[in-house]
């Protein structure tokens, strides 16, 4: 669980102080998959750096339910010299749990999401999507409770997006893991989430908060539904544009 | 849920290597092109050398040039055959190598040692700047009295000067380095609450592995020009001095016959250093 309650959060620079967010609140339950979408340069990262302690919030309170908690970026920051499976052991290492149970796990879990046969390849011959669904699995090799997702598919081309798209959340799904996505594509946030939550331009509020339960849960079904250019339509009315 | 579908893009592409043999007519005539051009440059270098050489002996040999000044290849070839026989030649270049690669060593490890402490605190790096800086423009050789006074006329004061004309680089170069590291890959290793320390060992040393590799190519100049420079100021041996004591005393064939040894030893360092470069970057 995680709970931004009031949140403000300032950043300040030699030219002059700007409110990126301003008494934020909303919820993540355990097991749901939630979305933050807002006009571009809102603060979503801020958000995002919030929620995973890196950054510490000006005033208000972001309540964990504790528990790990692993981080997805935009870009999968893979490290070119370690091999594929080097890679999904870099968070065991860092959190000295480099135990031969937890890399058997790790091993495992990437065998089972179709990682087998690159196992002991160099990231450089992996596709973007191969390589986003990598670095997905090095999140979750150090079995974090919730993940927090920062754009992970705008580095993508349109067509490996849908995919990796699909990818990623039938994986968090299968793994029962909570998720906080931030994005600004609204078409991903419908089709990925339970609940999607909707800023204003910055300092972010909440504009509106929609529980999304149309479909079947996949993402690919979710889009095919006669409900989802309606939410389509009215999340975009939300967001100004 | 069982394996899922291979994400997009991801087709393996067909390639024949070459185990295959069955190449097509125009990948061999390709290849052949590629085996040509590289046989021409090979040869045009090994001429270039031979030509320099032969016309440098001829003109020597025809009284064109005077070789009491410019010495020839052949009175190159005698005075390494007098240094040997009396003994002297891998004495000379042993004190010289010797002072190079301490010098080096110790500005290689030292200056990557001090980068890692600047990369660590911010608040030194930006205290520390000018002072790096002015230390980097200053000409070496003006501490040249200083350091045979403080230091003395020993290998000690060469191994010495070829640290201070090498160290600077290696600091600048090791910390551009590791700031370069990608700031995604940072923010990754943050999210996972690494350290100072385990973010150093797990993701700035190796991300900035090809950059030690291209100070060290540039250090191995400096540290020759640096103990070469050391011995033109105080020392009684080395190529340096042999250098110094041909032109005093006007043997020029000893000037040659040493800056000739030099080139050899200079290039070969480098060239150990490129394959140690080639062997990390694969």
């Amino acid at each position: 669980m995680l709970k931004f309650e009031n949140i403000t959060y300032t950043y300040h620079t030699k030219e002059g102080e700007t409110t990126a967010v301003k008494d934020l609140t909303f919820t993540v339950e355990d097991g749901q998959f939630v979305s933050v979408i807002g006009p571009s340069g809102c603060g979503k990262t801020t958000i995002l750096s919030l929620a995973a302690g890196i950054l510490a919030p000006s005033s208000g309170e972001v309540k964990r339910g504790g528990g790990e908690f692993g981080y997805m970026l935009q870009r999968d920051a893979l490290f070119p010299w370690r091999s594929v499976e080097q890679n999904i052991f870099l968070p065991l290492e860092v959190k000295k749990r480099n135990t031969p149970e937890m890399r058997q796990k790790a091993v495992a879990l990437a065998e089972k999401y179709g990682l087998k046969d690159f196992l002991k390849k160099s990231p450089n011959q992996l596709s973007g999507g191969m390589r986003q669904r990598v670095a997905l699995i090095r999140t979750l090799a150090a079995e974090p409770d919730m993940l927090m997702l920062g754009e992970p598919f705008s580095a993508l081309d349109y067509q490996t997006r849908l995919e990796v798209c699909d990818d990623v959340q039938s994986i968090i799904k299968g793994e029962k893991k909570t998720a906080l996505l931030v994005t600004h594509d609204i078409s991903e946030a419908i089709a990925l989430s339970d609940k999607v939550v909707v800023l204003s331009a910055r300092p972010a509020r909440v504009v509106a908060e929609h529980k999304i339960a149309f479909g079947d849960g996949s993402p690919k079904k979710r889009r095919e539904c006669p409900e989802f250019s309606q939410t389509f339509e009215i999340l975009r009315k939300e967001l100004g544009i | 849920m069982t394996a899922l579908p291979r994400a997009a893009g991801d087709k393996e592409i067909p390639m024949k290597n070459k185990k295959d043999n069955n190449f097509s007519r125009e990948h061999l005539a390709y290849l052949r092109k590629e085996r040509n051009k590289k046989i021409v440059i090979t040869v045009s270098r090994i001429l270039i050398l031979v030509a320099i050489l032969g016309i440098w002996e001829l003109c020597a040999q025809v009284k064109l040039i005077d070789p009491f000044i410019t010495s020839s290849p052949s009175r190159v070839v005698k005075t390494i055959g007098d240094l040997i026989k009396n003994g002297t030649l891998f004495y000379h270049i042993g004190i010289t190598l010797g002072e190079t690669i301490a010098g080096f060593a110790i500005a290689v490890v030292l200056g990557y040692s001090i980068a890692v402490l600047l990369w660590a605190s911010d608040s030194a790096m930006k205290i520390l700047e000018p002072y790096i800086v002015v230390l980097n423009s200053l000409p070496k050789i003006a501490l040249g009295p200083l350091i045979i006074i403080w230091i003395g006329t020993g290998y000690t004061a060469i191994i010495f000067m070829t640290v201070i004309v090498s160290i600077i680089v290696c600091i600048m170069n090791s910390l551009a380095g590791f700031i370069a590291v990608d700031r995604t890959k940072l923010l990754l290793m943050r999210s996972m609450g690494a350290g100072k320390v385990t973010t150093l060992r797990k993701l700035i040393m190796p991300a900035s592995l090809p950059a030690l590799m291209n100070t060290l190519k540039v250090a191995v100049g400096l540290a020759w020009i640096g103990s070469i420079m050391g011995e033109y100021i105080v020392s009684k041996a080395g190529l340096g001095y042999l250098i110094v004591y041909g032109g005093q005393v006007f043997k020029l064939d000893l000037v040659m016959t040493a800056t000739f040894i030099l080139c050899l030893l200079a290039g070969g360092m480098y060239g150990i250093i490129a394959i140690i470069e080639k062997r990390f970057n694969k």
